[in-house]
């Protein structure tokens, strides 16, 4: 209902969104002609350029899969701060463009900006990337999408152990949280079950993106012997194309950086989020609720790898296939105990089998034994 | 290849110096033409970014690194021109108007970028002076850029300029008193219009260093600050070119110091390590600080200390 008197611009605003999310949700009210599918505006927030070869690239191919299904508008923001400005773009995506399913994409952009908006526009949908929304405290139009991308970082590890002739790998990361730490972890195991000798020299550069500061880090680790580079900030553009260029072999992360470097590049955990991004809108226009905890991994296709590149043996193929195939059954385990971190201590204890899904990855603080690196 | 242990620290510093040195070098020598004329330039951080993106599409348009060089110097010094036209008019505030120009060279430079950020250009050149050595890591820290080359000898070159010429005198009587200059017959509008737009297009060589060489890709977060740093350098370096050269090497080197001292194992602390170069900056400061003299040095118009 629209009330007519008074009438003020914020009113006005609120009811003509809540009358678009009406039209982007609900089949019953504009599917006059049966064959049409149900229109449905679907709006994504960057955090970064789309084309970074990255993190944000990875969403923006996402968002392209879906652009092609029928009825569905897609409507698009990039470089986006995590501040107030998200809030005014998700805004004006509901009441301008009248998106009636929003995926902001990084991870600040969940508290308070996200959820400010939800209780705003209660008719409106929204799924945020990474693994924030809880049952019970955060509002049921509201959600989380993520990845176990893990799994893929050891196979990455795998072509890296038997690419390496050092015997040295290197791990350029952003910033010492628990999803960063389970990568470097899983790209060291990986190169381990290769050959056990191997370590990883680990460079945290603090912030996730930081082009020269990445670049140094690449610099200092092939410095030290590293012969085969991987990271985990928001565009590894600059540290595949300086890896590359010093002669180190390279795995990618986050999209398909095999363009940059073909000859040095083995393979690359991507994210698949065209799949996700499709099974939300499809559930969208279908009336069905959303879910509100959406995780999945390789065997979900959450996740894919990047095409074998040029510098990977048979034998690492073989044993990438046979890896990969088992992961695909869903009954591999990355961290199968025991496990020590570099420390000394009991990271996974003898016996016991973390599986993809298991809570105890998601609070991850610590590297394994292997990994040169500090995590403060 | 094999590592080189603990050594890899003095060489990631040596060769940080010179690699990550080359923006700030320019940059600052940029900003202490004009600042030596009696005016500050805080726009420089978007003149860099937007020489970075023109220097990158035109190399990618053109295939040739040098002719985005050249072009990124034009856009560099029509940005001087343009702060240097506004400045003349009275009561404007340099310093805001850089603020203004430095949102403005970010903003368009994102906008006009966009296509460049997947295309892969062709890199500026560098010379190999480590042919002596057998060491890789040691031939890769002596890849010296050619513009670092170019740099070093600018500095001095305009080092000896503003002492012993006579466009460096002129340079310094608009910089030291308008009045002064105004009695010897010179324009000061007109000369530090010249001199912010000589610092414009040098700025932006900077910026074409960090997309052409190193780390050499456009995309909209290719400079971390340098621009301002750089700023900063120039009155750090008592508005001395070669001062600005050592300071430019200072920063690079203790930027370095951060990623080279975790590839060895101190990996303790690096928040407190990439502090380094500022908490070098305050040291020196602090240090070469006197209650009797302020400043020496500094051009007397120049609005900081007016």
């Amino acid at each position: 209902m629209i009330k007519l008197l008074p009438m003020n611009r914020r009113s006005f605003l609120q009811s003509t969104a809540a009358g678009a999310a009406a039209i982007g949700l609900s089949p019953s009210l504009f599917s006059t002609t049966a064959a049409a599918q149900t229109a449905l505006t679907v709006g994504f927030i960057y955090v970064g350029p789309k084309d970074d070869y990255g993190y944000n690239q990875a969403h923006a191919e996402g968002a392209a899969v879906i652009k092609a299904m029928p009825g569905v508008t897609v409507v698009e923001e990039e470089n986006v701060p995590e501040t107030v400005d998200v809030q005014k773009t998700m805004e004006s995506m509901i009441n301008l463009d009248g998106a009636g399913l929003v995926f902001p994409t990084s991870f600040g952009y969940f508290d308070p900006h996200m959820l400010a908006m939800a209780a705003k526009y209660p008719d409106v949908q929204f799924r945020h990337c990474g693994g924030l929304w809880k049952e019970g405290v955060n509002p049921m139009n509201t959600g989380s999408y993520f990845g176990y991308i893990g799994q893929g970082q050891y196979l990455n590890g795998i072509t890296a152990g038997y690419a390496s002739k050092s015997k040295k790998i290197g791990f350029v990361a952003a910033k010492p949280i628990p999803q960063v730490l389970q990568n470097i972890n899983s790209f060291l195991l990986g190169a381990r079950s290769v050959d056990p000798a191997i370590t990883c020299q680990v460079i945290f550069t603090g912030e996730w993106s930081l082009a020269v500061k990445e670049a140094e880090a690449t610099n200092a680790l092939i410095d030290q012997g590293a012969d085969v580079i991987t990271c985990h900030v928001d565009s590894p553009k600059v540290v595949v194309e300086t890896a590359a260029g010093r002669g180190a072999f390279v795995c990618g992360y986050h999209a398909n950086q095999s363009p940059l470097a073909p000859e040095k590049y083995l393979t690359g955990a991507e994210w698949a989020w065209g799949n996700v991004y499709t099974k939300f809108v499809t559930e969208a226009q279908a009336g069905t609720p959303l879910g509100n905890f959406v995780r999945g991994g390789l065997k979900d296709g959450f996740v894919k790898m990047s095409p074998l590149g040029p510098g990977v043996s048979a034998e690492a193929r073989t044993k990438f296939d046979a890896t990969l195939a088992e992961m695909m059954k869903g009954s591999f385990s990355v961290f199968k105990g025991p496990i020590k971190d570099n420390k000394g201590g009991d990271a996974v204890t003898a016996g016991q089998t973390l599986a993809e899904d298991a809570i105890e990855l998601e609070s991850m603080a610590y590297l394994v034994e292997g990994v040169v690196g500090s995590t403060s | 290849m094999e590592g080189i242990g603990i050594w890899g620290v003095p060489l990631a510093i040596f060769a940080g110096a010179i690699r990550v040195s080359t923006p700030f070098i320019f940059v600052s020598l940029g900003e202490s033409i004009t600042e030596r004329s009696g005016r500050i330039n805080l726009g420089l951080e978007g003149t860099l970014v937007f020489g970075a993106m023109t220097a990158y599409a035109v190399a990618v348009m053109s295939n040739s690194p040098w002719l985005g060089v050249l072009a990124a110097m034009a856009t560099g010094a029509v940005f001087g021109l343009i702060h240097g036209f506004i400045c003349k008019f009275p009561k404007v505030n340099d310093i805001a108007i850089g603020i203004a120009m430095m949102q403005f060279g970010l903003g368009l430079a994102f906008f006009l970028g966009k296509p460049f950020i997947q295309p892969v250009a062709p890199h500026l050149p560098s010379i190999a002076l480590g042919g002596w050595s057998s060491s890789p890591q040691i031939q890769s820290a002596l890849n010296i850029n050619v513009l670092f080359i170019i740099g070093a000898l600018l500095a001095v070159a305009l080092w000896w300029a503003f002492k012993n010429t006579r466009v460096g005198l002129i340079l310094r009587v608009v910089g030291d008193s308008s009045d002064a200059a105004r009695a010897m017959g010179l324009n000061p509008d007109t000369v530090r219009l010249l001199a912010t737009a000589v610092g414009g297009s040098l700025a932006a060589v900077g910026g074409a260093y960090l997309s052409l060489f190193y780390p050499g890709s456009w995309n909209e977060g290719i400079s971390s600050g340098q621009g301002l740093m750089a700023v900063a350098l120039v009155i750090f370096a008592r508005w001395n070119p070669i001062g600005c050269f050592l300071a430019a090497l200072l920063f690079g080197g203790a930027g370095a110091l951060g990623p080279a001292l975790q590839s060895v194992g101190v990996t303790q602390g690096y928040y407190l390590f990439y502090a380094a170069p500022y908490v070098l900056t305050l040291v020196i400061l602090v240090v070469t600080s006197s209650p009797t003299r302020s400043l020496a040095g500094a051009p007397g118009a120049l609005s900081i200390t007016k």
